[in-house]
Parts: C-alpha cells; structure tokens; sequence
C-alpha cells in the first residue's frame, strides 16, 4: 500500500530520490565534533521561532496604543501565552549564540575555503537577514527600550551624507519613530524576512550538499573516481549523484547516523534552552531588558541604551569610533570583512589542527575580542571601556589583515589524506 | 581546540565579572525576601494596594478575577472585600483619575504599575517605600533617597510615620505611625510581594512547569545517548 503511494508518487515528484540525496545517502564525514551540533540546532531555533511567532501573531496587535498592552493580554490571558512568548524571546537570543557557534566553527575548521565560498556568503547573508529580523522584532512589544534602541540606530542612518536625513524618513515613515514604524516593521518581520531566511536556508543547505561537508581534519571525503581500492572506501551506500563522480572515503549516510546524534545534540541543548526560558527568561536582564516593561514614551529616555546582546559586538565598534559616519561604517564593516574571509585567507590548509601557531593565536585573539566587543556593547561608556574598545576592535579586524599576510606563505603541518580514527 | 574553549571561558568570566561592575552603582537596595508562595501575604498586599495605591496607580493590564483566582479568594469575598467602585469581576484594576490633571497634581501621571517590579525589581519597591523623610522644599513635604524628588506623597504615612534626615545624611527613624518598624516592615514586604505576584501572574505555574519539562528532558538526553550509540556502533 505504502510502496505503491510511493511509487505513485515518485513517477510525479522526486520525493524517494531527495531524501536519499540529502539524508538517507548523503555522505557526511564521520569525525564531526561538538562544534557541528550547531547546524541543525539553528535549523531547530528557526522552526521554533516561526511556529511560536506564528501563534504570537494571532493575539498581537500591531498598532502604537494597542501594541504593550496587547503583549500583556498575551502574558497573562492567552491559554500558556507566556510559554509562547518566552519560547520566542529566549529563541531569539539562542538563535545568535548557536549562530555565532556555528560561524565560529566555520572559522576554526576553514569551512569557507574553496569550494566553499558560496555556501559561506549564503550564510553570511542569513546572518545579515537574522540581524534585521532581530531588529525589527525588538520594536514590536513597544516597550521604551524597543523604541529607544531603534531610535539610536535608524538615527545611524541619518550619518550618510546627502541622502541621510530622507532615507530615515523612509525608513521610519515619519518623523519619530511611531505606530506606521511599527506597522512596518511588524509586515517585515513576520512576512518580508522569514520568507527570505527560508528561502536563503535552503540554498545554503542546497550548496552545502552540493561541494559537500567539510569535517575538523580540513580533509575530502570525496575522492577522485578509481582513486581509492574498493576495500578502502566507505562501507555504506550513497546516491548515484556522488558515487558516480566521486570514491567515498571516511563517511557515513547523515541519515540515521547523523539524524540519531542531532536528536541527542537536541536534547542538550533543549536542556540548557528549557533551564533558562523557565527558570530565567530575562536572561539576567540581557534577553529582556528591564526599561522595555515600561511603555514606549518619545518624551523619557531610558537612563542607558543598550542594544540587546546579540548586537554589542557591532554597536561596540560604533560607539568608539568618534565620528558618526566614520563609526556607521567602521559597523558595516565588520560584517562585510566576514563575507570576504574566503578572499582574506590565501591558504590551502582548512583545519586549524594543521595550520601554523600564528593562525591558531589569531582565531584565539579573534575570538576574544569578539566576546569583550559584546560586552562593552550592553555596558555605559566610560573612558576606560572605550580604550578596551578600540583595543579589541583593532583585534577584530587585525584578524582579517593579519590572516591576509601570513596565509600566502603559512607554515603548516602536513594535512593527513584519510580521516585517521 | 582545548585553547579555543578555553578562550571562550575566559570571555565568559569576563562578561560576568563586568557586568557585575556595572550593575552595582546606584543606591544600596534592601531585600525584600517576599514569598509568591505565601497566599496570606499576597492578599494581605493585595489588600494594602487597593486601600492606598489603586486611587492614583492603576493595575490596568491585570484583571479582578484572575488575582481572586491566583491568590485564593471566593469570588464573593472578592466582591465584597476588594472591588469599591461596582465593576464587574472580569474587569482590569483600574480606577477613574482624570489623567491630564493629575499629571498638573503631580508633575507627572501617576505610573501604571502593573510591571513595575519587573521594571525596578522587588527589592526597589521594597526599599523605595520605606525610604520617605520629611524635606519641606518638595511640594508634599517628603522626599525619598531612593527615586530623588518623587512626585508623590508618602502614601502609608499613617502607618509608617515620616524620618527625617539631616544635612550630614544622619537619618532619624520614622515617627507618629500607627505602626512599629517590623509592623511596617511586613505591610511593605506584602505589598511588594503582591506587586511582584501582578508582574508576572504565572511565574510560579513557569517554574512548576520547567521543573518537569527538565526532568523528562534528562530521561530523553540519556535515551537518545544510547540511541545514538547503538545506531554508531557499525561505524568505525
């Protein structure tokens, strides 16, 4: 019965073929670490947010009067609203820690190295979208800290010369940000950027299966065909796509090897995610701030403005640098140099295991200035955290200058040809 | 690796030790040690906020039957005991000031405090309401060390009576209450806790069910390690 559905199916749709492409024969390396639970977990997050948004949407209202109380008429009488809303919020935050996990294995293991270019600059553009779709979902409870934090940073683009001042107006549809800013940006999130995040995950998952996944030696499980005896090669079955082109060593199907570990990747990460939505959804005042339980007023600014976490990295970078515009584009750089990281390293070993102890301090430094960036971001600015600003936005950057310099001629560790466990 | 971890560690103590800098300036707040579990308490509170702070500070997004409900009371007592102005009882808490002129009364409208501890915390309204002295410059005769020149009066003077502080900051205990210090002590304390309790009315049903969630998600952690190792066992 089933097998004849199928069958029916298949003649009128690939279906049997595309779960074998892409799960049951899809050949993935089989030395992935911890470090590539974050895949899949950030695929989790999303469905997350786009189910909880989903029933969010059905008892919100999007309008400047109605709104903060609409949000509280969810806390309080929407059967388990607070659940939704919490999952929503918390999801939020959990969405850019496992992002910025995931991109931080991408650098780790040279995951954007050729033939990966494209696989990283869809990624990127994900980060950029889920950037925006933050930002404008950060403005919809209407609190004075969603107001606030959206006035600082719509005003950023008031720094470009010439067309600055029309181009806020533009953005906010008014004057001040007000109910049509909010109108708006409600249309974008939940319509506008979704749609383009799912459109955007599916091509990077499109690509990725297209060269392949890397794995933390940095080796090619894909190999030239009738390179490798036949006792070598992987044991399992892949679909003919690769097969045909390609000898497969060191892998194994995604699906049920990989599908049975991302469940237990799963419930580790649901434990910490259910610990803090339950126990902490205020995230210690960092997932949701104090100032946004009081409503939007044009007329009382909140005693410091903080962007929410997830952004102090960025606005870190801006803050310290003087001058307006100079600061706006200093920001938009630091997201534009990680598009360009393919281009900034000129090597040809992927895994960190093989590259030189310079490379390895880099990621280091790299690393750690992006976490003291972040959190000068939530902090006031007092001259001492401005000069470790501006110390740690050097890092920052330093990192793609200095990988551009010694990656031409880097000294590293011959990269073994099979993955060696 | 192992560096790597170790780095991310680091800017993780970094961020603790950091922000625990920042949050500690401002005022010294006392604790408020209320208890949500405490349904004598939160009526009692309950009670307190509808007899002094209702008239100005409205409760605007919670209703009347949910706290009944929340706190134990029979939808009768509530009727009789807590609801003055013959509202019905699935009503929000809310009272009839005339917004502009309060705002010419006060400087400002008297805030909706239905968040507010989650705006300023427990300890911030338990402090804060203890906090009044007599300063004859302010147009009610009281000010408060914890919000400088507040707008309001010391509502629960009666209770708690006004200190006073002199020019080198000694304070002299309240006088002239109908209350004792520790009396005083536990109507705030109730108060705060009642406030605490309309912030955020299903905090507790939250933490009874996370507790759950946790516990299933431990047994399904381990069932899917040995999952996982089972189905692993024909790799290498």
């Amino acid at each position: 019965m089933l097998a004849n559905f199928m069958a029916w199916m298949d003649k009128r749709l690939p279906v049997t073929d595309a779960w074998n492409k892409h799960l049951a024969q899809y050949p993935a390396p089989k030395n992935f670490n911890f470090w590539y639970f974050f895949g899949s977990l950030a695929m989790l997050v999303l469905v997350n947010q786009i189910l909880t948004g989903v029933w969010l949407t059905m008892s919100y209202e999007p309008s400047g009067d109605g709104a903060f109380a609409s949000v509280e008429y969810i806390m309080r009488d929407v059967d388990y609203g607070w659940l939704l809303r919490y999952m929503h919020s918390t999801g939020a935050s959990a969405f850019f820690i496992v992002v910025y996990l995931h991109m931080m294995r991408g650098l780790m293991y040279g995951s954007y190295q050729k033939p990966r270019e494209l696989l990283w600059i869809f990624g990127m553009l994900i980060f950029l979208v889920l950037m925006a779709e933050a930002f404008m979902g950060y403005l919809l409870p209407w609190g004075n800290m969603s107001y606030w934090g959206a006035q600082v940073i719509i005003s950023l683009f008031g720094a470009i010369p010439v067309i600055g001042d029309d181009l806020t107006l533009w953005i906010r549809g008014d004057y001040v940000i007000s109910g049509a800013t909010l109108n708006r940006f409600f249309a974008l999130h939940v319509i506008a950027m979704p749609l383009v995040l799912v459109i955007l995950v599916f091509l990077h998952i499109l690509a990725l299966h297209e060269v392949g996944s890397n794995n933390p030696e940095g080796t090619d499980v894909k190999k030239p065909k009738g390179s490798v005896p036949l006792e070598e090669q992987s044991k399992f079955a892949f679909h003919k796509q690769y097969t045909d082109k390609y000898d497969i060593v060191d892998a194994i199907p995604f699906h049920p090897y990989y599908s049975v570990k991302d469940i237990m990747g799963v419930a580790g990460f649901l434990i910490l995610f259910c610990w803090v939505m339950f126990f902490a959804p205020e995230g210690g005042g960092y997932f949701m701030e104090a100032p946004n339980f009081t409503p939007a007023n044009g007329l009382k600014t909140p005693e410091h403005i903080a962007p929410v976490w997830y952004f102090g990295p960025f606005y870190t970078i801006l803050r310290v640098i003087p001058d307006k515009l100079i600061g706006a584009i200093g920001m938009f750089s630091a997201i534009i140099v990680l598009f360009l990281v393919p281009w900034f390293d000129r090597g040809v070993v992927k895994s960190v295991k093989y590259r030189s102890k310079l490379h390895l301090f880099n990621l280091i430094q790299f690393a750690i200035c992006f976490v003291v960036l972040g959190v000068l971001g939530t902090l006031p600015a007092t001259p001492v955290y401005n000069t470790i600003g501006i110390i740690a936005s050097f890092g920052y950057f330093g990192f793609f200058v200095a990988l551009w310099f010694y990656s031409k001629n880097e000294k590293c560790k011959p990269v073994p040809e099979r993955v060696s466990h | 690796m192992k560096n790597l971890i170790k780095a991310i560690a680091f800017g993780l103590v970094t961020l603790v030790s950091m922000s625990a800098l920042a949050s500690s300036g401002g005022v010294h707040l006392d604790h408020a040690n209320n208890d949500l579990t405490d349904k004598e308490s939160l009526k009692s509170g309950f009670k307190t906020y509808i007899n002094y702070c209702l008239g100005c500070h409205q409760l605007q997004y919670q209703r009347y039957n949910r706290t009944f409900k929340d706190l134990g009371i029979e939808e009768a007592d509530g009727i009789e005991n807590y609801m003055y102005t013959g509202e019905k009882t699935g009503d929000h808490i809310t009272n009839s000031m005339p917004k502009k002129e309060a705002a010419a009364w006060f400087g400002s409208t008297p805030p909706d405090l239905t968040l507010e501890a989650r705006l300023r915390s427990p300890d911030w309204i338990y402090t804060y309401l203890r906090s009044f002295y007599m300063d004859s410059e302010r147009p009610f005769g009281v000010n408060n060390t914890v919000f400088k020149d507040v707008g309001m009066p010391h509502v629960l003077q009666d209770l708690q009576g006004v200190s006073s502080v002199d020019e080198h900051g000694n304070v002299t205990p309240a006088m002239g209450g109908s209350l004792t210090t520790e009396e005083y002590d536990v109507v705030v304390r109730d108060l705060t806790n009642f406030l605490e309790y309309v912030g955020e009315p299903s905090k507790l049903e939250r933490e009874a069910m996370g507790v759950n969630v946790l516990i299933f998600l431990f047994i399904f952690f381990i069932v899917a390690y040995f999952l996982k190792k089972e189905y692993w066992k024909d790799v290498h």
